[in-house]
């Protein structure tokens, strides 16, 4: 048996079974950490004795023949966005290098309480802004499928590590398209449920109306059971939604027999590669000859996704990161003699240039005289963007789109360009600020064999019908 | 242009960053790139359209009420210590860059 290979049920039915221990898959990913990600760069911090203590535990439930909760011996990663009490912290930035959090993020003690053991902390694009995980302050991540390729982002390292078979599943995070984009460029898949259905508790904040967590995994069971155990209320996240959680495994095999989905021709335009454009016709073959209606659908006001996305995301992140002032936690600059000089220097040093352009841009949005013709005026359109939506999901039960335009493209490209870089998020950004669920599953690969991604995008709490006719997908 | 090496200065001022000389010079070309392209958000009429904010007030709130009243789910008695212990006072300090057993410690406030 590969212990690295494994899916979530095939990983805990084995320690159940006594066939392998917690502690063996545990040490086996491990091993095949150590022998990959050298190269691929998908962790930044191990936590091996909280993965071990965890293992330990599952094995004498095991022993002693107790049923096993769902993740049980599960080995799995984070983001390193969100907190672990006790294992290093550092959302990819040098401000944040020596941060040990207190506590632990809802989602984390979630899956911890299911079973999951975790590894350790993954790389990321600096406070999670970035398409290509090149604005890591640790190091970029390389894809595992082609290593002179980036694996997008910014939750690349969780995307690597599932497609390198060192992680079973990742927990990241999408505020545009972070968790979609690197799962369509590492070839695995990338859910991000809907605004409000996980908590956000313990996740290091980017922009607070747009941030998501989920998970990415090599199957669309292993993402439903990840869902199932993170989602629903919780009282330390007032935007947490009061809503039940149905059970999205024992949804997944029900028929897509005469689902009708949306097709919208402002996804197939300029830009788009040629061959994701075929590979996703291919897909939308294949859902039609699965008992699917294709409708063709209109979003009009999806050219705007990325300008009003820039404004909102960077005008919410200013603000969030104001926090860092070298005080309670954070990075602290050397020889300052005021209160004010240790803010900046601390800061100055702390940040990288995209954390600081978004400040930049977000504090200029915000300030006075602009606030109306770029701040309330991306709030309005964003009003707009979620009405196209509202319009097309009366027509259609989910639509369906390229993840991204092109497939993952090399490190540097796209480095020197922040607005090239925008715009590789242009097919994941709308559902981030409308807050509406989509995921990424491979559908094919272009001739030099790197992953493309095909997104479904649902109704607003309406994950079970994308899972499911993802499901559906990849097992047709 | 829009934005001048004047704006640049006084945002970084606003956001409490320094930024080197070579730091500014890329902000005021990279800002003025980023927001010629969002120039075209003003093709849009939204003069009859209301802002977004969030989307947590359109899904599980109660619809038939207005204003915080929506969010009735949210709210809890108040309890004396909430819904976790604050940390205690080590374990709050303990990621500081400089304190003493109380306090924080920063740079002198106030000028003489």
């Amino acid at each position: 048996m590969d212990l690295t290979s494994l899916t979530i049920e095939a990983a805990r039915a084995a320690v159940q079974e006594r066939e392998t221990t917690a502690f063996a898959l545990a040490e086996a990913h491990y091993a095949r950490i150590k022998q990959e990600d050298g190269q691929i760069g998908a962790f930044l911090t191990l936590s091996k004795d909280r993965a071990l203590e965890q293992a330990d535990r599952i094995d004498r439930m095991a022993a002693e023949g107790k049923p096993l909760p769902p993740l049980g011996g599960v080995p799995v990663g984070i983001k390193d966005v969100m907190s672990t009490r006790g294992v290093r912290t550092t959302a990819g930035s040098k401000i944040l290098e020596n941060y040990v959090p207190p506590y632990d993020c809802t989602a984390v003690a979630r899956l911890e309480a299911a079973g999951a053991v975790v590894l350790g902390k993954m790389n990321c694009d600096e406070f999670a802004m970035g398409s290509s995980n090149e604005n890591s302050a640790y190091r970029p991540v390389r894809n595992p499928r082609d290593l002179s390729r980036v694996p997008g982002g910014s939750s690349g390292g969780s995307a690597a590590a599932v497609a390198a078979g060192m992680a079973v599943v990742t927990l990241g995070s999408d505020t545009g398209g972070s968790i979609r984009q690197p799962a369509s460029f590492c070839g695995v898949v990338g859910l991000m449920p809907t605004y409000g259905r996980v908590s956000r508790y313990g996740l290091i904040a980017f922009a607070s109306s747009l941030d998501h967590i989920g998970p990415l995994a090599k199957t669309v069971r292993d993402a439903a059971i990840v869902l199932r155990t993170i989602a629903g209320r919780d009282p330390m996240d007032s935007t947490s939604a009061d809503i039940p959680v149905p059970d999205y495994v024992v949804e997944l095999d029900k028929p897509v027999r005469g689902m009708k989905l949306g097709v919208a021709k402002e996804y197939f335009g300029e830009g788009l590669d040629h061959e994701v454009h075929q590979a996703v016709e291919s897909a939308i073959d294949k859902l039609r000859t699965l008992g699917c209606e294709i409708v063709p659908v209109s979003l009009p006001h999806t050219p705007y996704a990325i300008p009003t996305y820039y404004l909102i995301a960077t005008a919410e992140a200013s603000a969030n990161l104001a926090r860092f002032d070298g005080v309670r936690y954070s990075h602290r600059a050397r020889g300052v003699k005021t209160l004010s000089e240790m803010y900046r220097r601390s800061r100055d040093e702390g940040f990288g240039a995209e954390v600081k352009r978004r400040i930049m841009l977000g504090t200029y949005a915000l300030s006075a005289g602009y606030y109306d013709a770029y701040y309330l005026k991306a709030q309005k359109v964003r009003t707009l963007l979620t009405r196209d939506f509202d319009e097309a999901f009366r027509k259609v039960d989910a639509i369906v789109t390229p993840t991204s335009p092109t497939a993952a493209f090399r490190l540097g490209e796209k480095s020197n360009d922040p607005l090239a870089m925008y715009l590789a998020d242009i097919y994941t950004v709308t559902a981030d600020l409308a807050g509406i669920p989509g995921i990424s599953i491979p559908c094919g690969e272009t001739k030099e064999k790197l992953p493309i991604g095909l997104q479904i995008l649902g109704k607003h709490f309406d994950e079970t019908t994308i899972l499911r006719l993802a499901h559906a997908y990849e097992q047709g | 242009m829009k934005v001048t090496d004047k704006d640049v200065a006084y945002v970084a001022d606003l956001a409490n960053l320094e930024l080197t000389e070579q730091e500014r010079a890329g902000m005021l070309r990279d800002l003025n790139s980023i927001l010629d392209y969002v120039e075209r958000l003003n093709e849009l009429d939204t003069s009859e359209v209301p802002p977004m904010a969030q989307v947590s007030d359109r899904y599980g709130v109660d619809e038939s009420k207005q204003g915080g009243e929506r969010f009735a789910y949210a709210s809890r008695e108040d309890v004396l210590e909430g819904l976790r212990k604050s940390l205690p006072h080590d374990e709050a300090l303990a990621n500081a860059p400089d304190a003493d057993e109380d306090f924080f410690r920063v740079p002198k406030v106030i000028e003489r």
